[in-house]
């Protein structure tokens, strides 16, 4: 108990104080996020939409796949991107592995069949550009299952980043550094902070999505 | 309001957004030039110790390189920089790292610090090990007791020099007395502590966990504990981009004198005792 008391008091003075390591990981975290976050709404909507507006052949093992694909293990995206990235691999020229680049591609690759799917069974047929233009209630829940699911995610972050210090050290790798260094509080008050960013960006969110339209 | 009229201006903003998020991920994650970055793969234990924290930064100053630092287990540092994914690479596993010199995927091994490992086990000793000089002796008596033992199971430095002490021991540990973590240093002595087992561990890391490992030392000081870590360059030959120059430029600098005068009080702040001794310039066969 007192760890986690401590962890909490340490969390809040982080917080407050602005102990700048924290919050270049902070905002690293959201910067990546986000970004991944925009790159599968650009991907996922049209994705989605045109699965949804669409009838052809092959057309339900295609939704199986995005279907399969909201629950792709962040852990498995990992492994193929680095080894896509590898210098010795066929992306390895663009020389992006362990920077944040590498991590916004791999947490984009996670989220874009969540917001395929979201957006695809959300989407009725004619109504889709409707409802895109319209109601805002399937963006803003594919923008917060997509953003909590990779805000949070560590495999493929650890993997493809390396938790570099200063580069792409995010907060749920950081995390895991330090419980691995035996600084549990320092750990608390950064899964305090995750906690409290997600909730920040949720309800945001959620005050857009609950405003009436028009 | 639908129809294929409204549909242009949707998509056209559509390709707005993605050409302004491309822009911006450029400019926000751009890199510095691949010849400028050194990549090093190394162990946990350096980066858990915080040695690494305090040495980076030197080296960068010192160079203008800017070093990426990727820390995993030994097994997979070694095979990392094997492939040529990495430039440069600090391990602590002599015999896994002798056969990657020897095959010419790695280059130049040079000794760079060393600290000790331990046989820990709780207080309560059920296998009466405790002040035995050689652990080979102490790890024999653990096996004919049956009694429990955590292991990292993670190919790393540490697992790998547990490993060899088996074999020297002549037992081929296994289940149920025999529980493999998969995890790093840190996780395992808690659950070593949590079931009362006796495990193998660096000097650095229980240190570092001291306040909430319930164990004690039971053979320390044998020279088969002996935790010895080796820098080597890697093999240009190994894959493309492989910046060997940065690589060398960071062998060199953990030799330079005043690196090793670094490593030689690294932790007497924290802990009252130095984590590493220096040993640059010696050979395996001085230790």
């Amino acid at each position: 108990m007192d760890v986690l008391i401590e962890g909490v008091r340490q969390g809040l003075g982080l917080l407050l104080g602005g102990d700048p390591e924290v919050l270049t990981i902070l905002w690293l975290s959201f910067q990546v996020s986000g970004t991944a976050t925009l790159i599968a709404l650009l991907v996922g909507i049209p994705a989605g939409a045109a699965l949804a507006l669409s009838r052809f052949p092959g057309r339900t093992l295609l939704v199986s796949a995005v279907n399969t694909g909201m629950g792709l293990p962040p852990v498995v995206v990992g492994l193929f991107v680095t080894i896509m990235l590898w210098r010795s691999g066929p992306l390895g020229e663009l020389e992006i592995l362990y920077t944040p680049a590498a991590i916004v591609v791999a947490q984009a690759v996670i989220a874009s069949p969540i917001v395929t799917g979201i957006t695809l069974a959300a989407s009725r047929l004619q109504m889709v550009w409707v409802v895109l233009r319209e109601a805002r209630l399937p963006m803003l829940a594919a923008v917060m299952a997509g953003f909590g699911g990779v805000i949070s995610e560590i495999g493929a972050s650890m993997m493809v980043g390396g938790n570099i210090k200063g580069q792409t050290r995010t907060l749920t790798t950081a995390m895991v550094l330090e419980t691995g260094k035996g600084n549990f509080e320092v750990a608390i008050a950064l899964s305090i902070l995750l906690l409290a960013l997600v909730f920040g960006v949720n309800w945001a969110l959620t005050t857009i999505q609950q405003r009436r339209p028009g | 309001m639908k129809g294929p009229r409204e549909e242009a201006p949707v998509r056209r903003s559509m390709l707005v957004l993605l050409a302004l998020t491309l822009a911006w991920v450029g400019a926000v994650f751009g890199q510095a030039p691949g010849s400028r970055t050194v990549i090093l793969s190394t162990t946990t234990s350096t980066q858990d110790s915080g040695l690494l924290d305090v040495l980076v930064p030197r080296f960068e100053k010192q160079t203008g390189y800017s070093l990426k630092t990727i820390s995993v287990g030994t097994g997979q540092a070694l095979a990392l920089a094997a492939r040529g994914e990495a430039d440069v690479t600090l391990a602590h596993a002599p015999s896994l790292e002798q056969q990657y010199v020897a095959d010419g995927k790695l280059q130049n091994r040079r000794l760079v610090m060393y600290n000790d490992f331990l046989l820990i086990g709780p207080a309560a000793d059920p296998a009466k090990v405790r002040g035995e000089e050689s652990v080979v002796a102490a790890l024999r008596k653990i096996a004919g007791g049956q009694a429990r033992f955590v292991s990292r199971g993670d190919k790393s430095g540490t697992h790998t020099l547990e490993l060899s002490l088996w074999k020297a021991a002549g037992v081929r540990p296994g289940a149920p007395w025999y529980i493999e973590s998969g995890q790093g240093m840190g996780a395992t002595l808690g659950i070593a502590s949590d079931r009362q087992g006796y495990t193998v561990t660096d000097r650095a890391t229980l240190l570092a966990f001291a306040r909430r490992v319930d164990l004690t030392p039971m053979v320390e000081g044998d020279r088969l504990l002996l935790n010895v870590y080796s820098v080597m360059e890697v093999n240009p030959a190994n894959g493309p981009r492989v910046n060997a120059a940065g690589g060398k430029a960071f062998a060199d600098f953990m030799l330079a004198p005043e690196t090793q005068a670094v490593i030689e009080t690294f932790g007497v702040d924290t802990y009252g005792q130095p984590l590493f001794v220096p040993i640059a310039g010696k050979k395996d066969e001085d230790l």
